[in-house]
């Protein structure tokens, strides 16, 4: 990595009076450089933003109660009665379950992609510079659980065990730790055979120095790219889950669980009923046009 | 060849054990003990250790591995605690239904895919990659349970032209998909489920196209003055077996991911089976799906390996 000559100026204004061949900024620097004129992902990434603000702040801008049921106002189109987006089967105010739903599906999908990057990635790098013995039991397993397809094995690992947020998570945690294993391990060791590595150990650097400053800084670009483009499966595996009943226990409000129910419903009011999925549509394809300009200014080849 | 072939397979059979180990253990996954189904609450100690006596819970449990493994590799799948009917013949009926639906999925998704992919990454940055490439973002974030929806809403709800869900009139043992009054039920979900695969693919051949393309191999088939097409049809052939390891991963999507799809349009296959299974608490039925599911997607991985080596040798040498 180059060093910093000159950094970026705050102001974004002045950036736009120099030409960008003459900036000379470090990687990181480059790469904030490049995120902020990609139009596409600028825009997602404030949608982004906004779901999740609103998902954290749901008290104090969702307009009803989520859970005030109410028998005359079941199902009722966009602008019933100062409800902008209807009400839901039981009469319960639409825009504010969406709103606390995003809590639950976003982290659902987020919370397990965590979870994976770091007992994956640990492992792969474990796999990677250990030798061939640990590489084997590591990765073999890992193939054991490769073999099956994401969706079947998330559903059986928690339809086995009964469903329920935390349930889930854990077996989208499992569906994602053999993917992210492989990236860290593959990574890990095509560094590991260049030759500063070698140089370091020629000049006395521990296996713990190594893998420190320089494994880990090479492994962590592909690792957090592969993670970022997860978060989207994640958000989708997650409803999913709940679709099938495998998530959060109703009153609760989540999308996929919402979706499940007002499905029920199509014949009555078809737009509410299709509500939910667009915003897990929306949220969804926001985290990967955001993961796909991340992955474009990193430059990283997966 | 031979070599790598039978090199292959034998990797095969500890993915394929490995595969049974979990499946085996889903039952302990299950919260208390897998025969609180079957015991009255209050069944007396004794009822107790005679019925773990007769199901073989009272031996040590690679002992009750084993003794699985042997019912499973003779077609023993056990007992459906919801329907009482033996495990396998519900799954290889469901199993039939989810093959009728992904023979018209896969070639479908697998050729728009390519061609879109193969396209774009011939014309990269140009009107027809953007779109293509946004058509393919929409195709993978797409949640196909709820796609399948808004499908039902337009073309079941609204236009009344086709069938919301099922398999018709007939139902499923009667089911003809050269009789239009039956096809008709096979439209929507065959096109939700194509939705997804479509998106990875096309995506998957336009990178793949494009780093093919970026080769120096190219710059020399363009200098002996080959024909644009001719080099096109060298550089799909070279992107081919990096496109074809993701048909397989999607294969086996089709069969095994089917199951949000079959639930939205109660589509009687192995998906719609495993939901219900779960509804019910049906362990041995989801075990069983799940197994058998699991080994077809190994069995696809397999050949896609296979063709892939026949495609370009060079992998056979790692």
């Amino acid at each position: 990595m180059s060093p910093t000559i000159i950094t970026a100026p705050p102001s974004s204004h002045f950036e736009e009076q120099v030409a960008p061949a003459l900036m000379v900024r470090g990687y990181w620097g480059n790469v904030l450089f490049r995120l902020r004129h990609d139009r596409v992902t600028v825009f997602f990434g404030f949608i982004l933003l906004l779901i999740i603000l609103a998902a954290i702040f749901a008290p104090l801008i969702a307009p009803f109660d989520p859970y005030k049921e109410s028998v005359i106002g079941r199902l009722k189109p966009f602008g019933w009665r100062s409800h902008p987006l209807g009400t839901d089967e039981l009469g319960r105010d639409l825009l504010t379950r969406l709103i606390y739903g995003g809590r639950i599906s976003l982290l659902m999908g987020v919370v397990p992609v965590c979870i994976a990057t770091l007992v994956g990635g640990t492992l792969g790098v474990i796999g990677g510079f250990g030798g061939k013995r640990v590489n084997t039991v590591i990765m073999r397993t890992m193939d054991v659980f490769y073999a099956f397809p994401s969706v079947l094995l998330a559903v059986a690992i928690s339809g086995a065990m009964g469903g329920g947020i935390a349930n889930g998570m854990i077996a989208l945690s499992m569906v994602f730790t053999p993917a992210m294993c492989r990236i860290a391990e593959t990574a890990t060791t095509q560094i590991k055979n260049l030759d500063f590595v070698e140089a370091a150990r020629a000049t006395g650097a521990g296996t713990f120095t190594i893998l420190r400053f320089h494994i880990l800084g090479n492994v962590l670009g592909p690792v957090f790219i592969y993670a970022s483009s997860l978060v989207s499966v994640g958000i989708l595996l997650a409803s999913g889950l709940s679709f099938l009943g495998l998530g959060v226990k109703p009153p609760t409000a989540d999308w996929g669980l919402m979706l499940s129910t007002l499905r029920q419903s199509i014949y009555i009011n078809p737009e509410i009923c299709a509500l939910p999925g667009v915003a897990i549509f929306i949220t969804s394809i926001s985290f990967n046009l955001v993961s796909d300009g991340i992955r474009a200014a990193m430059d990283v080849r997966m | 060849m031979i070599n790598y072939i039978i090199r292959r397979i034998l990797y095969a059979i500890p993915i394929a054990f490995g595969v049974s180990v979990v499946c085996f253990s889903l039952v302990y996954l299950a919260p208390g003990d897998p025969l609180q189904t079957i015991l009255p609450s209050d069944a007396s100690a004794e009822t107790i250790a005679l019925v773990k006596a007769a199901y073989g819970f009272d031996k040590p449990l690679p002992i009750q591995f084993l003794k699985w493994l042997g019912h499973v590799l003779t077609g023993d799948f056990g007992e459906s605690i919801a329907t009482r009917r033996p495990v396998i013949l519900e799954v290889s009926g469901a199993l039939y239904n989810t093959a009728t639906l992904t023979t018209f999925a896969i070639p479908i998704s697998f050729t728009m895919g390519y061609v879109m992919g193969a396209i774009a990454g011939c014309f990269p940055g140009r009107v027809l990659d953007r779109v293509i490439t946004g058509t393919a973002v929409f195709g993978v974030s797409l949640p196909n349970y709820w796609f399948g929806i808004v499908l039902v809403i337009i073309f079941a709800v609204q236009l009344m032209a086709l069938p919301a869900t099922g398999m018709g009139g007939s139902g499923s043992a009667d089911f003809n998909v050269f009789r239009w009054a039956d096809a008709r039920f096979l439209i929507l979900p065959v096109i939700t489920l194509s939705m997804v695969p479509i998106g990875v693919i096309a995506r998957t051949t336009r990178a793949a196209v494009a780093e093919v393309l970026n080769q120096d191999f190219t710059i020399t088939l363009r200098a002996k003055g080959l024909s644009e097409f001719a080099i096109v049809r060298h550089v799909l052939k070279n992107a081919l077996p990096q496109v074809l390891a993701v048909m397989g991963l999607q294969f086996g999507y089709l069969m095994g991911g089917s199951i949000l799809v079959e639930t939205v349009f109660t589509w009687p296959g192995s998906g719609f089976l495993l939901s219900k299974a779960i509804i019910n608490r049906d362990i041995p039925v989801l075990q069983g799906t799940i197994l058998l599911l699991s080994l077809i997607f190994v069995t696809i991985n397999l050949v896609v390996d296979l063709l892939q080596s026949v495609i370009d040798p060079r992998i056979r040498r790692n």
